[in-house]
């Protein structure tokens, strides 16, 4: 029965339209092509908002609630980074590839694999290390989105940072992350991880 | 004695009445003078010395003062930022003061192998030092100074 429906469906997509013009088929498609791209790209950006983000409680009570009291929140000149900003590239393609591996947190989410604020902080290190290894595989892009070496002056910085940026982070050697980390979270047990 | 009665008291409430605005005034002397009743318009919070330079201790057992910022620093039961730094194992790559070896010690002075627990949160005695006016005078004076001071009198007599 299957085969059937498949043959006539393929069929009917070999032979040439019968009853619509060329010209509506090409103008429909076009429109619809807009319609359904627009729509995609429309529903991909709204779930790229922290407000989607912190619809989930689990994001709201424990992730968000810490990234108020650090200065990636709330600070002098009041520009601030949102959840995307740091955990979604920016670029389409990185950005489709980081919300096709995202389905995996939908799978979390329905589940309730970190439901509770127990199963949170039991799951830090393991979510924390998985931020800790795309930053690094990624030379701290979302970092870089804002913070650009190239512009940094080194003579407003006090002589703790020069010394690192100038050295290690100049030559390519280290990477943000490496060393700035827990800075828009709090940390988990950092037993073994490189430099604690 | 009835008179004597009412002028004893009338007295003593004078004095009370005194004596509690007096110390009134007392309690506002770090408040400008804003009454007990009313909310302080709040200070503004001042900036922190950050510029990785020791400062002198004012007496040989003060906890050294923090030279740098040390805000949202994560002292918890988790992880301890200070030593991600100061601790033995990192000096090396941190160039930064180690923690002192009395750390280690417990309260009986057995030396453990890791700072001990009743020293592990740092800003119970170490803070940074904000850049500000000292609120009140202050005539204290070091036992070196005052020793120099000394001498110097013993040597004038």
């Amino acid at each position: 029965m299957w085969k059937n429906i498949l043959l006539n469906f393929w069929q009917t997509l070999r032979r040439p339209s019968l009853h619509y013009s060329l010209g509506f088929l090409v103008v429909g498609g076009f429109i619809a092509g807009i319609v359904f791209w627009g729509g995609f790209n429309t529903t991909l950006e709204l779930t790229n908002t922290e407000e989607f983000c912190i619809s989930c409680h689990e994001m709201r009570d424990n992730s968000y609630e810490e990234l108020k009291t650090t200065v990636h929140f709330s600070n002098k000149s009041g520009v601030r980074a949102t959840c995307p900003d740091c955990h979604v590239p920016h670029n389409w393609t990185d950005k489709i590839a980081r919300k096709m591996q995202a389905s995996k947190e939908v799978w979390g989410t329905i589940f309730g694999t970190i439901d509770t604020r127990e199963k949170f902080l039991a799951a830090r290190r393991n979510l924390a290390e998985h931020e800790w290894a795309r930053l690094k595989a990624n030379d701290s892009l979302e970092c870089r989105n804002c913070h650009h070496f190239d512009y940094m002056d080194f003579t407003l910085q006090n002589t703790r940072a020069v010394e690192q940026h100038s050295t290690s982070l100049a030559s390519g050697e280290k990477t943000c992350i490496d060393c700035h980390k827990g800075i828009a979270h709090e940390l988990p047990d950092m037993q073994g991880v490189d430099g604690w | 004695m009835k008179n004597l009665i009412m002028v004893s008291i009338s007295l003593s409430l004078l004095i009370l009445s005194f004596t509690l605005t007096a110390q009134a005034e007392e309690i506002a002397t770090l408040r400008d003078g804003t009454a007990i009743s009313e909310q302080k318009k709040p200070n503004f919070i001042p900036k922190i010395v950050n510029t990785d330079i020791l400062h002198a201790r004012n007496y040989p057992m003060q906890p050294p003062l923090i030279p740098h910022k040390i805000r949202n620093y994560q002292i918890n039961l988790e992880v301890n930022k200070c030593l991600s730094c100061h601790s033995r194992s990192r000096t090396e790559d941190s160039q930064a003061p180690m923690v002192s070896v009395t750390h280690f010690m417990d309260r009986d002075g057995n030396f453990l192998a890791e700072v001990s627990p009743r020293r592990y949160f740092c800003n119970q005695c170490h803070i940074p030092q904000a850049d500000i006016k000292p609120l009140v005078g202050n005539t204290f004076k070091d036992m070196h100074t005052l020793m120099k001071e000394k001498i110097r009198d013993m040597k004038v007599h």
